[in-house]
């Protein structure tokens, strides 16, 4: 009872134990199929631990190129006894189970809709291979074998890949090699192969590369000349910092004397992290911290005096699920309200929301560039599943044009041209004022405080001195949201039916548009990629009659800043919501689009 | 608080330092504590510290945080930044601005509350990660803006203004300092002037984090009888037990010292300070000898002042450690910090 053929388009899942090996080989096979042509993703669900608890790992291969989980398993490589009978729950009806059938299994794997596939892995590798370790991880690659085999993937492709990873180390390519055809022949000798879910080579990966968003960010904090980052280690934002200080190690080392063009400071927790960052920003350097939602929380009190005080900062808040502790090494998009008023009194700071790799890599240079243009936060909100999974995007292109927007600092002969300088007095009429570095002029020295202050940056108490100031902020704001990335539009326009989203739904949203259109439902779809709204957001919520509204958390936070910061109609606004911890599929947005139509029959999905 | 705001213009005879700059220039806002606060006179030996230094306003940043003490920075030093922050929370203000430009002097000044209650990780990190600064604690041991509630550094037994008896054990900056392993540690009292401008002149040529604990006493909520932190308590319990004079580099050591009582040190930038022992047998090299001396001389109920503990050939600061540029980060400039579009392309070959 075999699924009908269908190449490049299935998904494999990988049930593991966490601190085995497996991760290596299954990003093996992943990226061969990449390397073959073919688009896919990666999706990694893993516990909060270090070793022994279940783990697993989805490779999707998509030739029409989605970005979104699938939703459903074709083929479940079963190497964890633990999860035998949740993970043969979930291969969809006609799909293929792989297990290690070393040991009888034949109880707990019963499925009459499904092929279930017995290969001795640990019988083969241990006759093979000598030590527990060397065993257990050449297991892996001994699966990766039977896939590859299953699956059609070109062996060369592999083993190249494995000869880029241990080039030098003779020995290891060697045992990975022999463990790669141990499984490989195996199969071909005992199995079907391939299966009628196979990979055939294609030509869709060109120029496009496998990488994560945690990567892409820390090599745009590079590359927009950030000098100093403040972290403390929190999931799933730690590997930002640890790529940032890798690039640093590679190109921000002086070759002739060693000395490092960069400062990474380990901070004792969330809020010295945030304070060195604003003393660095302050003190006219490039600083970041990229953190999680528990670290938001500690940082909120600095972040008012950033806020107040008008200091550039930049972080990236790498979201996971809350509340609380919540479940750290899952997706969500839960701090979207968190962030845009971050810490007490009147406060609203400027959001990015980057879809995928690509934007995190340009949104970390333009959230510098915003930051110190507006003298004040900017958050990238990323999340896990952007952060921490490999997705395919374009290759990362630079333009050596760029030149970093410092905003209004004045130097030296700037002060000496003035009569006095006072730090918050709006010169331009922007609501930008201008601001001073230490070590400049004494002409340049003003007080810094969170105080209450005036436009000349006194002490005051006095109410309407306060206000001019508070006001000021507020102009601030719709200045910034000139100057935030503007939402990206697909479709026409003129569909009745609009949704709105933000950040990683994307490739759900786009592949709902999909299936949509081929039940003849157009919709259009605004992707906001900022806060504050820009009038395109505006104009985009006033020109169609239902708004779904799309995003990853339970009390729908894009919905209420919809509401709160634009002029849009509260009932127009439908919610999708999706917040298992999971990335999200197409389904619920298809399903949720049908069910309100089915609920709003005026909104008759002819188009018109 | 003080109601006669000083003319800035300086007399033809006001004494000048190699800048050619007076004292006045060294000064800052009208102080608006209470007269008589030993945090003016904090103030006075700062703003005396940084004038007899000749260092220039605008190479110099101010930090603190909040509480009558964290107003110290508006007092002086009107030509340098000052950075007013969050309660306790000066510390990592001082490590990021630091990190950004190693060249500039960092003072930050601070109160038990500020440092011993609310900021008592920041303190303890800033000085595990030795940033290059003075730090200073302005010590009364009790809030004075949120009216006299006990601090941490409040001695048991001591009684506030109320008449409640303190019961927990204090926490002393100069203890905690030294088992942190800071390279600089002293404590003086805002009325010994002339112990504590040396002290402070030699914290701020100190490479690495100069910790300063000043016994500030609070005249409104705790200068009574019964207070342990009292301007009388303070004077009767007070052991010199070393002193320090500063000398400025290439300047003679001009003071005529007996035999065996002095002990000079050479600071990195070549400024020395000679360490003049009250107390025979006393070695404030020994990082362990002093914690025992501190230790013991507060059982008998003695604050101990004076150049506790010094480390200069031995202190790696932050910079040192990081191994960062010798110019500071942020002037390096953007041609240096983007690898630019070829090393992208070239990177790109490892993520296919």
């Amino acid at each position: 009872m075999n699924a009908p053929e269908r190449v490049n388009d299935f998904v494999v899942k990988f049930a593991n134990v966490n601190g085995t090996g497996s991760a290596s080989a299954n990003t093996l096979l992943m990226r061969a199929i990449f390397r073959m042509g073919v688009p896919v993703t990666g999706k990694n669900y893993f516990p909060s631990n270090i070793q022994g608890l279940p783990t697993w790992y989805e490779i999707r291969v998509t030739r029409q190129g989605y970005a979104a989980r699938a939703g459903h398993v074709d083929i479940m490589v079963a190497m964890n006894a633990e999860t035998y009978s949740k993970d043969i729950r979930e291969v969809a009806s006609g799909g293929y189970l792989i297990y290690d059938a070393t040991w009888p299994r034949n109880a707990l794997l019963q499925r009459s809709d499904i092929t279930v596939l017995g290969v001795p892995l640990a019988r083969i590798v241990n006759e093979s291979f000598d030590g527990v370790r060397n065993r257990v991880l050449l297991k892996n690659v001994a699966y990766a074998g039977v896939i590859a085999a299953l699956l059609n993937l070109d062996l060369e492709v592999i083993d190249g890949l494995l000869r880029e990873s241990y080039g030098k180390k003779q020995k290891l390519l060697d045992s990975n090699m022999r463990a790669l055809r141990l499984g490989y022949d195996y199969a071909r000798e005992h199995l079907q192969c391939p299966l009628p879910l196979r990979v055939e080579r294609m030509d869709k990966t060109r120029g496009h590369i496998m990488i994560d968003g945690n990567t892409a960010a820390a090599l745009g904090c590079v590359y927009a000349g950030a000098t100093v980052g403040a972290w403390y280690p929190i999931t799933p934002s730690t590997s930002l910092m640890d790529a940032f200080k890798g690039f640093c190690e590679r190109y921000r080392v002086d070759s002739e004397t060693g000395e490092r063009n960069f400062a990474v400071i380990q901070a004792e927790d969330e809020l010295s992290a945030i304070g060195m960052v604003l003393g660095a920003s302050w003190n006219g350097a490039r600083a970041f911290t990229p953190t999680s939602g528990p670290g938001i929380s500690l940082m909120n009190e600095f972040l008012g005096l950033a806020y107040y005080a008008e200091i550039p900062c930049v972080v990236f808040d790498v979201q996971r699920v809350g509340p609380s502790t919540g479940m750290p090494t899952r997706t969500q998009q839960a701090d979207i309200m968190l962030c845009a008023y971050a810490s007490h009194g009147d406060t609203r700071h400027v959001l990015l929301f980057p879809a995928n790799p690509e934007e995190c890599f340009h949104m970390a240079r333009q959230a510098f560039d915003l930051a110190e243009r507006l003298q004040t936060p900017v958050f990238v909100l990323s999340d896990l599943d952007i952060g921490m999974n490999d997705w395919m995007c374009p290759d990362l292109q630079w333009d050596d044009a760029y030149r970093p927007d410092r905003g209004k600092v004045l130097s030296a002969e700037e002060l000496d041209g003035m009569d006095k300088f006072y730090r918050y007095v709006d010169r331009d009429d922007d609501a930008i004022p201008y601001r001073t570095l230490p070590g400049v002029s004494a002409k340049g020295a003003y007080f810094t405080r969170g105080s209450g202050h005036n436009q000349y940056g006194v002490y005051t108490e006095d109410s309407a001195e306060y206000q001019a100031v508070l006001d000021r902020l507020r102009r601030k704001f719709t200045t910034a949201a000139k100057w935030v990335p503007k939402a990206v539009l697909t479709g026409r326009g003129d569909s009745r039916i609009g949704i709105v989203s933000i950040g990683s739904c994307d490739g759900a949203v786009r592949e709902a548009i999909d299936v949509l259109a081929r039940e003849k439902i157009p919709v259009d779809y605004l992707r906001i990629k900022a806060f504050p709204f820009g009038l395109d957001v505006e104009s985009f919520l006033g020109a169609h009659a239902m708004i779904i509204v799309v995003e990853q958390n339970r009390d729908a936070q894009l919905r209420s800043l919809l509401t709160l910061e634009t002029s849009v109609e509260k009932s127009k606004l439908h919610s999708i919501l999706s917040y298992s911890g999971f990335p999200m599929t197409c389904q619920p947005i298809v399903d949720g689009i049908r069910a309100a139509l089915a609920e709003a029959p005026r909104f008759s999905v002819v188009p018109r | 608080m003080s109601f006669i705001n000083k003319p800035k213009i300086a007399h033809p005879s006001m004494p000048r330092n190699a800048l050619g700059l007076t004292r006045r220039q060294y000064e800052g806002a009208m102080s608006t504590l209470c007269a008589g606060c030993g945090h003016d006179s904090v103030t006075a030996a700062l703003t005396e510290a940084c004038w007899g230094l000749s260092l220039r306003p605008e190479q110099v940043v101010k930090l603190s945080g909040i509480g009558c003490s964290s107003k110290t920075t508006a007092y002086f030093m009107s030509g340098a930044h000052g950075f007013n922050s969050v309660h306790g929370r000066m510390p990592s203000i001082a490590s990021g601005a630091n990190a950004a430009n190693r060249e500039l002097t960092y003072i930050g000044i601070s109160g038990d509350g500020d440092s011993l209650s609310i900021g008592l990780g920041q303190l303890a990190h800033a000085i595990r990660r030795n940033v290059n600064m003075l730090y200073v604690i302005e010590n009364n041991g009790v809030y004075g803006l949120t009216k006299g509630q006990f601090s941490a550094s409040a001695d048991v037994g001591t009684q506030s203004k109320r008449g409640d008896v303190n019961q927990t054990p204090p926490i002393d900056p100069v203890l905690l300092a030294l088992t942190l392993g800071a390279t600089f540690v002293a404590r003086s009292f805002s009325g010994d002037k002339a112990q504590l401008v040396p002290l402070i002149q030699a914290g701020l040529r100190h490479k690495g984090f100069a910790l300063i604990d000043v016994l500030s006493p609070c005249v409104t909520f705790n200068d009574h009888e019964g207070s342990t932190k009292s301007y009388t308590f303070t004077r009767e319990h007070y052991h010199a037990a070393m002193e320090a004079d500063f000398t400025a580099p290439a300047a003679p050591i001009s003071a005529d010292y007996p035999e065996g009582e002095a002990l000079p040190v050479q600071l990195h930038d070549g400024s020395r300070v000679v360490l003049r022992k009250l107390e025979s047998g006393y070695d404030p090299s020994d990082r362990r000898s002093a914690q025992a001396f501190v230790e013991a001389k507060l059982g008998q109920n003695e604050y101990v002042t004076g150049l506790i503990h010094m480390e200069e050939s031995g202190s790696t600061e932050l910079h040192t450690l990081n191994r960062s540029s010798t110019v500071p980060l942020n002037r390096i400039p953007y041609e240096r910090l983007c690898p630019g579009s070829a090393a992208l392309d070239e990177l790109m070959q490892r993520y296919r």
